[in-house]
């Protein structure tokens, strides 16, 4: 698993990369009420924001991390947007993409550097 | 958060593991390790204790209750002199424009006026008090004393186990009660549209009062965010969002607040700042009024969404003042102001949220019905 500086996570999955957020975000957010998901098959670029996440304290945004498209997105948050509360790192996933540039993965964290980075 | 005052109840916040954030100058509880929506919901089942001593305490003297009730009068239009001795009443400085300067709670103690105003205008509404009352009148900030709240259904059994007396307190009635060794003054109101309590205890004993309220297992710590949530499903304004020194109280829905006796024709009409601005929008009809909202999806609607009447066109017809997600509606909620055309419950219109247009529907407030002790 890879981590950004956004605080989102990364799996190779084959072709696919899975991308969620992590435990710390998740509480920092607090408890989430709302989440907005983007449609499969769209084409993003690294930064661009794709997914709306609303918390009883604000809004934020998912920014895509790498150029890619997305392939599968967990519509399971829409009606149960509290699991990104209970499992950030596992069930609440948000979506799936496959890379354009798969080098864009390499300036990402291993475990040990963004616990450093949030500490 | 150098700068930042901090309230008696400081060091029980930490210990109790409270998220501290500035708000109104003080360093304050947003959220326990609880976690917003739980403690919003514990709030509704049992009991929440909440500081708020950050909110001004203000003692007003005279040589007589007449000559206090007449001269708060003159900056607030409520029924002063009416009020028997341990009620409260809410009420709002009002300006020249009609506009509201800060709203409070107001309670009689005696032949004393005691008033408790907003942390953010305290110091605004202490000048405009020693500018405007008589020399005749003492005002005393009581700066060495503590605010708590204890609401939620549990709350009335919690504080009359500690004073029997407390039991035969109604909503608005004020007294000083005696909880475990601390002499305080109660009053039975709150802002979370629950039954309970505001206990004002001096600074050195809050702390103590505090443990021992929270020792109560049906008690928990909750912080400002479900303060929040929980004063918005109750329909109740939060100055500076809901109401501000632009907005009249007619068209805030605060007529209630104004009694017969200070409106046009009654025996101590007007004589408040800005009464004849307040008596044409009552004779007239406001333009807008504060309305309750529904977002149709599950996105909450925050202050500032502006409204539409269509899901297209340019045509704003309002914007919400408070909105977020309500977790005892378990859904989003809003409140806001809107032309009257558009006021009544049942309408739909479109709030633009990140430039997309939802569906919200015009509801009756509150979201959550009050369980006032009348």
């Amino acid at each position: 698993m890879k981590f950004t500086e956004e605080h989102e996570w990364l799996r190779q999955e084959g072709d696919e990369i899975i991308v969620g957020i992590t435990i710390h975000a998740a509480e920092q957010l607090g408890d989430v009420v709302f989440v907005e998901l983007p449609d499969e098959g769209t084409t993003v670029s690294k930064d661009d924001e794709v997914v709306v996440i609303e918390s009883v304290k604000a809004a934020s945004d998912i920014l895509a991390p790498i150029d890619g498209e997305i392939t599968e997105v967990n519509s399971t948050l829409s009606d149960n947007p509290g699991a990104v509360n209970e499992d950030p790192q596992g069930e609440a996933w948000f979506f799936k993409m496959t890379a354009s540039d798969p080098s864009q993965m390499d300036e990402f964290m291993d475990e040990a550097a963004y616990q450093a980075f949030i500490a | 958060m150098g700068t930042l005052e901090r309230t008696p109840l400081h060091r029980f916040h930490s210990d109790m593991g409270a998220k501290m954030v500035p708000f109104a100058g003080y360093e304050m509880p947003v959220q326990y390790p609880m976690g917003v929506m739980k403690e919003h919901l514990h709030t509704r089942a049992r009991a929440g204790l909440f500081d708020v001593s950050h909110m001004g305490q203000v003692l007003l003297s005279g040589s007589s209750w007449e000559a206090v009730a007449l001269a708060f009068e003159a900056l607030v239009p409520a029924d002063v002199l009416g009020l028997q001795d341990g009620r409260q009443r809410y009420g709002f400085f009002t300006n020249d424009a009609g506009g509201i300067e800060d709203d409070l709670m107001f309670a009689r103690r005696g032949d004393s006026l005691f008033v408790v105003i907003n942390a953010a205008c305290k110091e605004a509404d202490i000048a405009l008090m020693r500018n405007n009352l008589p020399s005749g009148i003492t005002l005393t900030v009581m700066e060495d004393r503590g605010l708590l709240a204890l609401q939620g259904p549990v709350a009335g059994h919690v504080i009359a186990t500690l004073d029997p007396k407390a039991e035969a307190m109604r909503f608005m009635d004020v007294a000083e009660l005696s909880l475990s060794g601390h002499t305080v003054w109660a009053s039975r109101s709150g802002y979370t549209g629950e039954d309970g309590f505001e206990i004002s205890v001096p600074s050195d004993e809050a702390e103590a009062l505090a443990r021992r309220l929270v020792n109560d297992a049906d008690v928990a710590p909750i912080g400002l965010g479900a303060r929040d949530s929980l004063r918005l499903e109750a329909g109740l304004c939060l100055y500076g969002n809901d109401i501000d020194a632009t907005t009249d109280p007619i068209s805030a829905g605060l007529g209630w607040a104004i009694q017969k006796t200070r409106r046009a024709g009654g025996a101590r009409a007007g004589g408040f700042p800005g009464a004849e601005a307040i008596f044409a929008v009552l004779d007239q009809g406001p333009a807008q009024k504060r309305v309750g909202l529904r977002p149709v999806g599950r996105a909450p609607m925050r202050q500032g969404v502006p409204l539409f009447a269509m899901e297209a066109g340019a045509d704003q017809i309002g914007a919400i003042t408070s909105g977020g997600f309500g977790p005892s509606v378990e859904a989003p909620v809003a409140m806001g102001y809107v032309g009257v055309d558009h006021a009544q419950a049942g309408t739909t219109l479109w709030g633009e949220v990140r430039g997309k247009r939802m569906g919200v529907e015009v509801v009756a407030l509150p979201f959550v019905p009050a369980q006032f002790k009348r």
